[in-house]
């Protein structure tokens, strides 16, 4: 069963205007692997993922699937019924239905539907996959992971000889995460081919066969798992050799002012309507901490919590030793906090508005409703941050929902920075970005913290806390369990702390 | 260079609604240059005043621009549309009546000063927009069915009100407002129009209105997590549209210097949201031209005084209109222009590749 190619990519080109999106890119797939296409955003990857699926029509180029020449995908519709399913980082499912139906929307050819069947079918599949969810639950009520499984799990119902997943794993826990590699593994031994994109290098260490690398519109090159050490796919992608991921840390040095002690922000016993428990934390001048533990663990709310981005229904908040009541986020920001959320989508970016628009926003605010900055003013806030933090934007009046995901989350984060905050708070601030943005936020944390900036830094990758936090805070089942620092922070340790081993 | 330009011209939002307007003219200017002529004769109070079909047009057009910037608004940060400003405008004018009248529906001189009828009118129509703002904004009810509280109970609220008399107002001087001011050739109502868009516009520029109202129709969570409130924007743009009915309200009663209140300002709901529509802007919520719709709003009295003009009966009048309305919704609509362009860029590159072959 091995190495019978399954799918074959020739020379594909694709143009949109202004951008030459993919040039002359051959990708294969053979059937029983597990394939990661990597690259940094904007490499052509999803544009390549796209052409497969027949979102976009490429301008050139063959594609075989499973022995067949050149067969023609002019709609998403098409790419099934040839046995292409894509499960996509968005999930593209509607909550408002149960489970079964959006398992088997859009799937019968019969006019009437056996309900009663496609249920227990769903049950079926469901608990073969082991995904805890009910046939007849909304889909809705279902968290973020579970929704993906289901999507996933439609995929696999349809018989696909090729499975896409586009970034399937970035709203997943661990335990969730080893659960879809389960799967991936048992689809891949009945010899699918699984074409599985991804920022987190570890998953694709840990379950792809093999790599193929993108850039700039560019096939790199295809390698054997075995013959690419991490440093190296890294630089592949980046296109440079690029300066050790660990070592950014250590040339940085922390912040060295006299008053470094001084708590900034101190909370007794805060809880909100999120369903966490109160929880004590502080945070000092110039510190970088973070909550740590599994998605659901109540991090986030936390965080929204010290915001007062849920509604606030018990504690006591001091700044600076004085106590302070934050009932909303205009308190918050009144009080210099910061907050970027975890969904830039839902939470972050106003889609429909410039970049300029969205970065002011924040400070616009702060400074009241009917003081309005004038257009001159707007303009050099926009460009002095577009040019700090180089985001790559046509103009400051592009609208925001048409920037790449790293370059809005660095609109978002332009928009607080501008408002010089005391204490900023990140929650997952590198999801779903390119490996250069990462560690361009990570090292801007690094120095904003090293002038002063108290910043509170959450991400599900352990290895980017270890990096910048100096003291982490554990939570499981929405409770505070632990706080590490010095000599504790560790992999194992973080790791044994959120298991509860004690 | 000039195909840039010509690009940016074609893609503003005002294109299309400036291009309607230009072949309504166009179609009028064939069919009968007179269309365009404007005299100045006396009425038959002996002053001055200008007509003509034009200055039909900008006279009765007015009440729908004004409610256009007040729908646009609600549009914006609702989603949603108002649809009880026609019910709304019979409350506030029945209470302007009131006040100007007293309990006597034929008096021999006004109870009240008119600007004081004027801000108990501001009043109703505001406290009006607070409660369908409220409906929507705190209790999270649709717009549509939030407001068809109002559009249904409001003309029985306005009957009440002057116990389901019809004053008439006695004071020559309440007329000036949907009429002529003495020694003025030009309709007050253009200068309440003008009035009304200076002061909107100066709202636009000195406060943040504007930027606030468009985040929220866009993307309400993360408004708020900027410390903007959501709940306060969209009761705003309700009490600014309620202000915007009593300023119509005003026009309406003063040309009859009575009311009619199962009659008076019947669908210019419809009217007034399909201005916003006419405009190009998203009838589900977001970003915003409020001199699109305003445009919007002359189209549609410059279509319908077109129509009068044709000698189409006015039972006819609705089914033309919405045959030009179809035209002009579906040529605004994002995705058909988006097409357009296209074709265009598709023409322009075989031209280009043409040339390249030679």
């Amino acid at each position: 069963m091995e190495n019978t190619t399954l799918l074959e990519m020739r020379s594909i080109d694709k143009s949109f205007p202004g951008v030459h999106a993919l040039q002359n890119v051959d990708f294969t797939l053979r059937s029983g692997e597990i394939h990661a296409l990597m690259g940094e955003n904007g490499a052509g990857k999803s544009t390549l993922i796209k052409v497969l699926t027949g979102v976009y029509s490429k301008d050139q180029g063959v594609i075989n699937l499973d022995g067949r020449f050149d067969v023609k995908i002019h709609s998403p519709q098409d790419a099934q019924n040839l046995g292409i399913s894509t499960v996509y980082q968005e999930i593209t499912l509607c909550p408002n239905l149960t489970v079964a139906e959006n398992m088997y929307i859009g799937r019968g050819k019969k006019p009437i539907t056996n309900w009663r069947k496609m249920n227990s079918d769903a049950d079926k599949i469901l608990r073969k996959l082991d995904i805890p969810a009910r046939a007849t639950q909304q889909l809705g009520t279902c968290s973020i992971a579970v929704q993906q499984m289901v999507a996933i799990a439609r995929a696999v119902d349809m018989d696909c000889k090729v499975l896409i997943l586009d970034e399937p794993t970035s709203s997943l826990d661990e335990q969730e995460v080893e659960k879809l590699f389960g799967l991936m593994r048992d689809l891949k031994a009945t010899g699918v081919g699984i074409i599985f994109v991804t920022h987190f290098l570890d998953q694709v260490y840990e379950v792809c066969d093999r790599i193929t690398v993108l850039r700039d519109g560019q096939l790199v090159g295809e390698y054997e798992i075995k013959d690419l050490p991490r440093v190296q796919l890294v630089s592949k992608m980046l296109g440079k050799e690029m300066d050790d991921l660990s070592d950014i840390k250590s040339d940085q040095d922390a912040y060295l002012g006299e008053d470094a002690d001084e708590p900034v922000y101190e909370a007794t016993q805060l809880w909100s309507d999120a369903g966490i428990k109160p929880f004590d934390f502080h945070i000092r001048k110039g510190e970088v901490n973070g909550f740590t533990g599994l998605l659901g663990s109540g991090r986030s709310e936390s965080v929204r919590a010290i915001f007062g981005a849920d509604r606030v229904l018990g504690g006591i908040v001091r700044m600076h030793g004085r106590q302070v009541h934050i009932r909303g986020p205009k308190d918050a920001m009144k009080n210099g906090i910061a907050y970027l959320p975890e969904d830039r989508k839902i939470d972050g970016i106003i889609g429909d508005l410039s970049v300029r628009e969205n970065i002011i926003l924040a400070l616009q605010v702060m400074k009241g409703f009917f003081k309005p900055f004038t257009k001159a003013q707007a303009y050099a806030f926009a460009d002095e941050y577009i040019k700090k933090l180089n985001i790559k934007t046509a103009s400051a009046d592009t609208p925001v929902k048409s920037l790449s995901g790293g370059n809005q989350q660095k609109v978002i984060l332009a928009r607080w920075l501008l408002m010089h905050p005391e204490y900023l708070i990140l929650d997952e601030p590198t999801r779903g970005i390119d490996v250069g943005t990462k560690i361009d936020i990570q090292k801007l944390v690094l120095e904003l913290a090293k002038d002063g900036m108290s910043i509170t830094f959450i991400s599900s990758e352990t290895d980017e806390m270890l990096r910048t936090c100096s003291r982490l805070i554990v939570m499981r089942d929405r409770k505070v369990v632990g706080e590490l620092s010095g000599e504790d922070l560790t992999q194992s340790m973080i790791m044994s702390t959120i298991a509860g081993g004690e | 260079m000039n195909k840039s330009l010509l690009k940016k011209i074609t893609s503003n939002q005002l294109f299309i609604p400036l291009l309607a307007l230009f072949l309504l003219a166009i179609i009028n200017l064939i069919v009968d240059p007179s269309f365009f002529k404007v005299t100045l004769g006396t009425n038959n109070e002996g002053n001055p005043v200008l007509s003509g079909y034009l200055i039909t047009i900008l006279d009765y057009g007015s009440e729908l621009a004004i409610l256009a910037i007040g729908m646009t608004l609600v549009t914006s940060a609702s989603g949603g549309q108002d649809i009880s400003v026609g019910a709304t405008i019979a409350i506030t004018g029945s209470a302007m009546l009131r006040v100007l009248c007293g309990s006597n529906t034929r008096p021999e001189q006004l109870a009240a000063p008119i600007i004081v009828a004027f801000l108990v009118a501001c009043i109703v129509g505001m406290l009006c927009g607070a409660f369908n703002g409220a409906l929507v904004s705190i209790f999270k009810i649709q717009p549509m069915i939030a407001t068809l509280i109002l559009f249904t109970a409001g003309r029985s609220i306005a009957a009440w009100i002057n116990n389901n008399e019809l004053p008439i107002v006695p004071d020559p001087k309440f007329k000036y407002f949907g009429g002529f001011i003495p020694g003025i050739p030009i309709p007050t109502t253009v200068f309440i129009v003008i009035i009304c868009v200076i002061v909107t516009a100066l709202i636009l520029k000195f406060t943040n209105l504007g930027l606030y109202t468009q985040s929220v129709g866009i993307n309400e969570k993360s408004s708020r997590l900027n410390g903007i409130n959501p709940t306060m924007i969209k009761m705003l743009a309700f009490i600014f549209l309620g202000l915007c009915v009593a300023v119509a309200s005003l026009i309406k009663v003063s040309r009859l210097a009575t009311i009619n209140y199962s009659v008076i300002a019947k669908d210019i709901e419809m009217d007034a949201i399909l201005a916003v529509a006419l405009g190009g802007n998203s009838l589900s919520g977001g970003k915003f031209n409020i001199w699109a719709s305003v445009l919007g709003a002359y189209i549609i009295q410059f279509l319908t005084t077109t129509l009068y003009k044709f000698n189409v009966q006015s039972d006819a009048l609705a089914a033309y209109k919405a045959v030009v309305v179809i035209l002009l919704v579906v040529f605004s609509a994002p995705k058909v222009r988006e097409s357009l362009s296209r074709l265009k860029t598709k023409k322009a590159l075989k031209a280009v590749n043409k040339g390249e072959t030679k």
